[in-house]
């Protein structure tokens, strides 16, 4: 395997850089998954049926919480990147792991928010909206569920195996799938909670 | 017992009892026979575990020829049905199922699978590559795509058949409309195969943006390429679109979620959306490698450089983005209004511009060349009449004031098939017979396989030619019978002839694989077509590493350059070790156990299905963990077989 040093590690096969290009394409196929779970959310939006609407269900605090630690979660994990740019694995390894936690209480809070929900009479056979609601909200939180495991697989790895270009290639690939729930967050908050209670 | 109540099939006949026995029996003849020729090792070593790229588009073309006679099956047993008024072949229930397995299987297990064959045989080898970017992704998209084909091929006789049409439109796909399994399966084989697919786009656009060899630049990709890899970034966009629509759908029966039912806001309409924003640019899909085919064809067969490559590069941009602005045009009578439909119209109409822009550039390849008239050049030559005429056919309908007339009668059948059949499988068997050579290492014989061309042409203007007249006088698709008054019967009957006549011409194509494989020359050399890409500048069959040095390349057609004009294309004459990568037997497995969580779903047995869902995070968990940095062929083993490859010329 050809190692080119003058590149980051993540970088530094060609292999590194087929599977960097290949997870932003995987990106763009997620956007899209997206996409159409917002479009599909915008059209059911106003079809409550005999169920309440969002504004009736919608709390902010939770939700405050929730985006606080998701995104405060993103803030480290770009520094645990910064960190193994910089060859620091104690502290790459702390900054993935405090990025894990915060994914896990965000995931809790999640968790209550959906109990919630199911509690007030908005479970997901309800309406076309809380439908859509919680099979977009789920989604996302199905991919922060998936996002734990493999984060703390890598942790694993970045530990028994040392910074190499095949750890370090799928720490900053988990570094992008974490900005991107990231970002998808943004646009739950934005046009599924705050347009929701407006 | 009442368990297994739940497998049984709801409306069984003679012919589903009988299907029940064969399948029986060749499975037991299949295992009968691997094990009595000690061919159990020889069939997990070399193919369910390889990861290469041309032994996994083989694996694609065998499956995609068996769904062609299981989707053709299908076709002539409607074309039976139909052939008289009042035919009591087949009742309404089993008419139902017969046309929407023959849309799915011939669309999703039959023409997605022929155009991943050539892709995945063709493309690494014209871009001068040894593998696709990643190997393993690609052995674990076929095997996602093979078990989700045979999880649909099972409905029929363990549950019963999806009977809602290939495009499944809710509500009659809905639970209180479609009481049986049938419809699960739809849901969940498509999604099973359809992950395979958006892998295979990931792993293709790759492959072709990192993996050319030094001086193909974008623009000097053989037009193949240039197809496949538009295609597969539709793929990419396109696919999603179509896991969330059909996890919906899914929901809809199997959780009692609201999305496209009746009540509580659920939105039938949402359903055909989400279905036509994939399935338009799912054609385009199918029809862009097609046209990458013909490309390659007509102009190694013309003797000419391709006309126009980059009006044809981009019009297949332009089409590429317009497929996904024409998506209404599917249902233009549900009432969505004027405006919407004028411009659903106008959109519909212009993406035959850039259409007709290949059409004449193909032409004008031609023009002046010196033609030689072999089997895929035919093809290549039936295909612009025919094609155009569907494609004319296909501006009738863009107009949607006239399409409430078309819609939904036989016009419509005439006109999608008139695009689908010469457009891409003719391309397909154009394909197949170009780069069988490639495959094998002998080639097919060319009378035979003319034979084949004109019987599938003649067969098909036969059989789709009535149906436009027909359609035109109101008889309905996906209706099982008609009266006797309304004067349709001759014309069915031909359409009945034509049917019978193509089941020969796909007949004979077996008839060519078996003479070909017994009689046919091995003594071909590595050009037998005298053609001017790279994938012809290695040998016949092409070793494991494809090149044993890497090509270098200055223009879209490497080999004729270095036949016509003295470029070298292998600068660097030692040979160095080659880095391949491993075979592995977990993209089977994983796979394999997405079939046990598809039929659990399927049959709501939550105990197996949440073990299977297990199992599959298992196995990506183990991929996580696992190192395996590939393996090197020695300098002397690329001395060997290079030697060898060459004696045998």
């Amino acid at each position: 395997m050809k190692i080119d040093h003058s590149l980051p590690l993540e970088y530094s096969t060609d292999q590194n850089q087929y599977n960097i290009l290949g997870f932003w394409i995987f990106l763009g196929a997620e956007i899209m998954l997206f996409a159409t779970l917002f479009a599909t959310y915008f059209t059911l939006f106003n079809r409550t049926g005999s169920g309440p609407s969002g504004a009736e269900i919608f709390e902010i605090t939770p939700v405050l919480i929730e985006t606080l630690l998701l995104l405060t979660s993103s803030f480290t994990i770009g520094l645990g990147v910064h960190a193994m740019r910089l060859g620091n694995k104690k502290a790459m390894l702390t900054f993935f792991s405090i990025t894990l936690l915060l994914g896990l209480a965000f995931l809790g809070v999640e968790i209550y928010e959906f109990v919630h929900y199911v509690h007030i009479g908005a479970g997901i056979q309800t309406s076309a909206f809380t439908s859509i609601l919680l099979t977009t909200l789920g989604t996302h939180g199905a991919h922060v569920t998936l996002g734990l495991f493999w984060g703390l697989f890598i942790i694993l790895q970045v530990k028994k195996r040392g910074l190499t270009p095949q750890t370090a290639n799928k720490s900053f690939i988990f570094s992008l799938y974490w900005h991107f729930l990231d970002v998808v967050w943004i646009f739950i908050f934005s046009f599924i909670y705050l347009k929701g209670m407006m | 017992m009442e368990f297994l109540e739940r497998f049984a099939v709801p409306h069984p006949s003679i012919a589903i009892y009988a299907s029940m026995v064969a399948i029986g029996l060749t499975m037991i003849a299949i295992v009968a026979g691997l094990t009595y020729f000690k061919k159990w090792g020889y069939l997990w070593r070399e193919w369910l575990t390889t990861v290469d790229h041309k032994r996994i588009g083989i694996m694609y073309l065998i499956s995609a020829l068996l769904m062609l006679f299981r989707g053709g099956v299908d076709a002539i047993m409607m074309r039976a049905q139909l052939s008289a008024p009042e035919n009591t072949l087949l009742d309404a229930q089993h008419y139902n199922e017969i046309f929407t397995t023959h849309g799915v299987v011939m669309i999703i297990f039959m023409a997605m699978p022929f155009i991943f064959a050539l892709m995945n045989f063709v493309v690494p080898l014209q871009i001068g590559a040894r593998d696709v970017a990643f190997p393993r992704l690609n052995a674990l998209s076929f095997w996602l795509f093979f078990m989700g084909a045979m999880l649909f091929n099972i409905s029929f006789v363990i549950g019963g058949s999806p009977d809602a049409g290939w495009t499944s439109y809710f509500p009659l796909a809905g639970n209180e409309f479609s009481t049986s399994v049938g419809t699960n399966y739809y849901m969940l084989a498509i999604q099973i195969s359809g992950i395979g697919s958006l892998m295979t786009g990931i792993n293709m656009i790759t492959t072709i943006l990192k993996m050319r060899a030094p001086g193909m630049t974008l623009m000097k990709m053989p037009m193949f390429t240039w197809s496949s890899f538009i295609a597969n970034v539709i793929i990419v966009f396109a696919f999603p679109v179509l896991t969330v629509a059909l996890a919906m759908g899914t929901m809809d029966r199997l959780f009692g979620t609201q999305f496209f039912t009746m009540e509580n806001g659920g939105m039938d309409m949402l359903w055909a959306n989400l279905f036509w924003v994939w399935g338009h640019p799912e054609v385009y899909i199918l029809i862009l490698p097609a046209f990458g085919i013909y490309s390659e064809v007509i102009s190694t067969f013309s003797r000419k450089n391709l006309y126009g490559y980059k009006s044809m590069v981009a019009s297949m941009v332009v089409i590429s983005l317009m497929s996904f602005l024409v998506w209404a045009h599917h249902f233009f009578t549900m009432g969505q209004g004027a405006l919407t439909n004028s411009i659903f119209s106008i959109t519909t109409m212009a993406i035959a511009v850039p259409t007709g822009v290949k059409i004449f550039n193909w032409l004008l390849t031609m023009w002046k060349g010196k033609i030689e008239v072999t089997t895929p050049m035919l093809y290549s030559l039936l295909f612009i009449p025919l094609f155009t005429l569907g494609g004319v056919t296909g501006v009738m309908l863009a107009m949607s004031a006239a399409d409430y007339q078309y819609h939904n009668t036989m016009f419509l059948v005439a006109h999608f098939h008139n695009v689908i059949i010469p457009g891409v499988v003719f391309a397909m068997l154009a394909g197949l017979t170009y780069y069988w050579p490639k495959m094998f290492g002998f080639m097919l014989n060319e009378r035979i396989g003319k034979w084949t061309a004109w019987l599938l042409s003649i067969g098909f203007l036969l059989a789709f030619m009535p149906m436009y007249i027909t359609g035109l006088d109101g008889q309905a698709r996906r209706m099982y019978t008609y009266s006797e008054a309304t004067g349709f019967g001759p014309l069915n009957m031909i359409s009945f002839v034509g049917a019978i006549i193509m089941a020969v011409g796909f007949a004979l194509i077996v008839y060519n694989v078996y003479y070909s494989t017994r009689y046919a020359s091995r003594d071909i050399g590595a050009d037998p077509w005298d053609a001017r890409t790279l994938e012809w500048a290695t040998h016949n069959p092409v070793p494991e590493y494809n090149f044993a040095v890497v090509p270098e390349v200055r223009s879209s057609e490497a080999l004729w350059d270095a036949k016509k004009h003295g470029h070298v294309l292998f600068k660097d004459s030692n040979y160095k070790k080659i880095h391949m990568p491993n075979n592995s037997g977990v993209p089977f497995i994983m796979s394999a156990i997405f079939f046990v969580w598809g039929f659990s779903f399927i049959f709501s047995l939550w105990i197996p299905a949440i073990l299977a869902t297990i199992g599959i995070l298992v196995c990506m968990a183990h991929r996580s963990f696992e190192q395996d940095h590939g393996h090197y062929i020695s300098v002397e083993e690329i001395e060997e077989t290079e030697t060898k490859m060459r004696g045998a010329k």
